[in-house]
């Protein structure tokens, strides 16, 4: 597998991203959703209304953005390039199927996690400063600090694969986008539900949901390159 | 006479072997032939032309000697390499394609998007080599621009350059000059014939039979198989009997005395114009000269005496007629 070939497809797809509006507006809206309404819930808390968050957990709410950014970039992956006639081209290079999918989930993760990462340390920042002494206590439990750190990573990768995955074989990108954000609810529904304490998360659910993550992570790869199939995509299916 | 020509064209390369040999080679979408059972060979630092109409199979046949759909059935060996899945990468290491819709990153600049393929083909130097190509492509003051904001006709040419980074070894053109006008059209030409004289081995779909004329050594006529190959000059002797036109002032008073028996004139008829005469002729140079002296033999006042050109859109009309009225018969 070659590195220059495969940052060369994430380059690319950098340099795209950074000229096309609708994706910096959907991967700048999107993340402020998340972080805006539980930011306000937490800076109206009184000190004396700090003892109901012990049983909250407002950070997992968080872990909605790597779990639906993604799906922005990672859907125009492949029925993208279709739609502007830009995949043959590629396609006649030396470059093999796994390197051009790796660069472009490489593509869609790498600002993914940096737009994560970055709005909650914003958030916990904002909080830190802002929020009533005993709420930023009891906001930051070094459990969903830890659980936010982990479960990043893997929850915007499954989403990544699984948005791949619809864009090989759509050739329309909101198509692809509309159904990769339907993909990605279970994993979001899943984290409201624990941080509304409705599921209660345990260090054993907590490690369940890790492996589970990995193995749909892995899982998503193997899908995504048996599905990448040059003929079909360059022939339309014939 | 094909080993002939490939060995002759090998020689003169000074490397061994076609650029590309084609047995047999098929291509079918289930019940749809896209093309079946083409046979041929392409010399290093040929320029070749492959015609036919629309659906005739051109571009499933590039596509699939380009590694990207799998024949259905048959053989090929596309520089060097044996066209089987295990070769792709290499082989699209040594060719490059032209698609025949550009294909750029239309939000990147044209060095932005050359960088992307020559790192994609793992250019040593892409720095250099992608100033050779934008200056053999005239794009050297364009480097900056968006492609998008570019004319189409500018954007084939960055296509070309793109096609030129890795210094294939065979060069697929699609219909280069697919919708340009006329002056765009002549510039992507004379970057083709450019390529030409530095030896790039050439595979050129077309549409355009005097782009094929003027740029193609050898040229394929298909219609999804394969109807005839040769040089344009070739397949005009093979198709056309050679014929000269004698226009004269007046009507001769017995055209039969003058023409008839005549060296190297295997017959004549009048061409309907008054004073005007067709001879199917074996050899125009003797022809023409014994057919002079006779018609100032006979006094007539001569207009002109005339070698009749074919062109090869004369030799692709009468070769897809003939193939259309065949499958009509068929079915």
């Amino acid at each position: 597998m070659s590195r220059r070939r495969i940052w060369a497809i994430v380059r690319k797809e950098i340099r795209e991203y950074r000229r096309n509006r609708s994706v910096i507006y959907g991967m700048a809206v999107l993340p402020l959703v998340f972080a805006i309404q539980p930011l306000i819930a937490v800076l109206r808390l009184s000190t004396e209304a700090s003892g109901g968050l012990a049983h909250e957990h407002v950070l997992l709410y968080m872990l909605g953005i790597p779990t639906l950014v993604p799906v922005f970039v990672a859907a125009y992956a492949v029925a993208g390039e279709r739609q502007q006639g830009t995949l043959e081209p590629a396609l006649t290079t030396p470059v093999r199927g796994d390197e051009f999918l790796i660069g472009k989930a490489l593509a869609a993760l790498l600002p993914s996690l940096l737009i994560a990462y970055l709005v909650f340390g914003v958030f916990v920042g904002i909080v830190e400063v802002e929020a009533a002494p005993n709420v930023a206590a009891s906001v930051m439990q070094p459990a969903d600090l830890l659980a936010q750190l982990l479960f990043t990573p893997l929850l915007a990768c499954w989403t990544v694969w699984v948005a791949i995955a619809i864009s090989t074989r759509s050739s329309d990108v909101r198509v692809a986008q509309q159904l990769g954000v339907l993909a990605s609810l279970p994993p979001v529904f899943v984290t409201v539900m624990i941080a509304l304490n409705v599921i209660e998360p345990t260090p054993e659910l907590a490690m369940g949901c890790g492996a589970l993550l990995i193995v749909l992570d892995v899982f998503g790869w193997r899908l995504v390159s048996g599905l990448f199939d040059r003929e079909r995509l360059i022939s339309g299916g014939h | 006479m094909l080993d002939q020509v490939s060995a002759l064209e090998a020689g003169l390369a000074g490397r061994p072997g076609p650029a590309l040999a084609v047995r047999g080679l098929s291509k079918r979408f289930g019940d749809r032939v896209a093309f079946q059972d083409l046979t041929f060979e392409i010399g290093r630092g040929e320029v070749f032309g492959f015609l036919g109409p629309n659906g005739a199979g051109k571009t499933t046949t590039v596509r699939t000697l380009g590694t990207l759909l799998a024949p259905t059935s048959g053989s090929a060996t596309v520089a060097g390499l044996p066209l089987a899945p295990e070769n792709a990468v290499e082989i699209r290491r040594r060719i490059a394609i032209m698609p025949e819709a550009p294909g750029l990153y239309l939000k990147l600049t044209v060095v932005e998007n050359l960088e992307c393929f020559a790192d994609l083909y793992e250019v040593p130097d892409p720095g250099d080599r992608i100033a050779a190509a934008l200056r053999a492509a005239n794009l050297a003051d364009r480097r900056h621009d968006t492609c998008g904001t570019l004319s189409k006709g500018l954007r084939q040419r960055v296509a070309l350059a793109r096609a030129l980074l890795s210094d294939p070894e065979v060069l697929f053109l699609d219909e280069p000059t697919a919708g340009l006008d006329p002056v765009a059209a002549r510039e992507v030409y004379e970057l083709i014939e450019g390529l030409r004289k530095q030896g790039v081995t050439i595979f050129l779909t077309t549409h355009r039979l005097e782009e094929a004329e003027r740029l193609c050594d050898r040229v394929a006529i298909v219609n999804t198989t394969l109807l005839t190959i040769g040089r344009p000059d070739e397949l005009r002797d093979r198709l056309f009997a050679r014929t000269i036109i004698v226009r004269t002032l007046n009507p001769l008073a017995d055209p039969g005395k003058v023409f008839t028996g005549l060296t190297a004139v295997d017959s004549w008829h009048a061409d309907g114009t008054t004073g005007s005469y067709v001879l199917a002729v074996s050899d125009s140079s003797v022809a023409a000269p014994a057919a002079t002296r006779a018609l100032v033999r006979a006094g007539a006042d001569v207009l002109s005496i005339a070698e009749s050109h074919r062109s090869l859109e004369d030799v692709y009309l009468e070769l897809i007629a003939e193939d259309s009225e065949a499958s009509r018969r068929e079915a």
